[in-house]
């Protein structure tokens, strides 16, 4: 929608750094700023869906096997960035690390029975854009793309 | 309010006020997460919750399921999904477990009335293939033995 009139070409974005420790109140402030920020910029429900999803399993993974062995209270650290386009969200946790390779496919026939095991997995499937580890594994990063409209081809904000 | 362990307080959920100070109920003070109705053998179970994903109440969930089903022989047991928004894989996890629970008391497990987004987590995790799903709730009771 370029007219003579039309707003800055720079991309609005909402992003910010929280901290949370295994506390369902502190989970939940977290998930409340970062959906808060995803409704600011037009993401639909399955996009939510996706992000809100993946969000909680990281969280968990970081609390449930980041910090196993650790006092109760350690806190994650939770990055965000979200734009009308995309959303990138980076948990960091302040356990030991480890390896993803070592995570088993939880969809094998022989893990499929098992209580628990899908958090990456999931992550990785709901979030579109890629999702890696860093610093020896304490940080996960996940992306997730908005889907764009075919159509009259000006997708995304940065249309000459 | 009678006195302590008398039965208006068991089911009380209400903190007390005796004497002027605070007791708490003697009996668990968290609501149930679950309803459960019976209808001849099946027991169809609903969620409280549309979000399920704190650890806690998961954790609760499946201990009231289990203690609905532990006394039933061969327990027909329908999970009703409505108005469930969201569930995480710890979720998911205690599900697996009610089901090898009611398989070993020789029982049968059906959930029902799964919205499209929370099925697609049942089918990207493969765990379509492991529970039997149906639609609606008619639909799943229509199939028990």
């Amino acid at each position: 929608m370029n007219g003579a009139n039309s707003p800055q070409q720079y991309e609005a974005f909402d992003s910010g750094v929280l901290r949370a420790a295994n506390r369902r109140d502190d989970i939940i402030a977290t998930e409340q700023a970062v959906m808060d920020a995803i409704g600011r910029h037009g993401y639909d429900p399955a996009s939510q869906f996706a992000i809100r999803l993946a969000l909680e399993e990281g969280l968990v993974n970081a609390f449930l096997h980041g910090h196993r062995g650790l006092p109760e209270d350690t806190s994650v650290t939770i990055r965000y960035h979200v734009s009308d386009g995309d959303v990138e969200i980076a948990i960091t946790d302040q356990g030991l690390g480890f390896n993803p390779k070592n995570v088993a496919d939880p969809t094998l026939d022989e893990n499929l029975e098992l209580p628990s095991g899908r958090g990456l997995m999931l992550i990785r499937a709901y979030m579109n854009a890629g999702v890696h580890h860093e610093n020896g594994g304490n940080t996960l990063v996940m992306r997730y793309r908005k889907h764009t409209e075919d159509g009259d081809g000006s997708a995304s904000a940065h249309t000459a | 309010m009678g006195p302590p362990g008398s039965e208006v307080r068991a089911r009380s959920n209400r903190r007390d006020t005796l004497n002027g100070s605070e007791s708490i109920a003697l009996m668990p003070t968290s609501e149930s997460r679950i309803k459960v109705k019976r209808e001849g053998a099946i027991i169809e179970v609903f969620f409280r919750d549309r979000n399920i994903l704190d650890e806690a109440n998961i954790q609760q969930i499946e201990e009231e399921i289990r203690s609905v089903i532990e006394l039933e022989k061969n327990p027909k047991l329908l999970i009703n999904f409505t108005d469930v928004d969201h569930l995480s894989s710890a979720a998911l996890g205690k599900l697996i477990t009610i089901k090898k629970r009611v398989e070993a008391l020789s029982g049968q497990l059906k959930l029902s009335t799964i919205d499209k987004q929370i099925y697609d987590v049942f089918r990207i995790t493969k765990l379509n293939k492991i529970f039997d799903i149906y639609d609606t709730a008619d639909q799943a009771r229509a199939t028990f033995k």
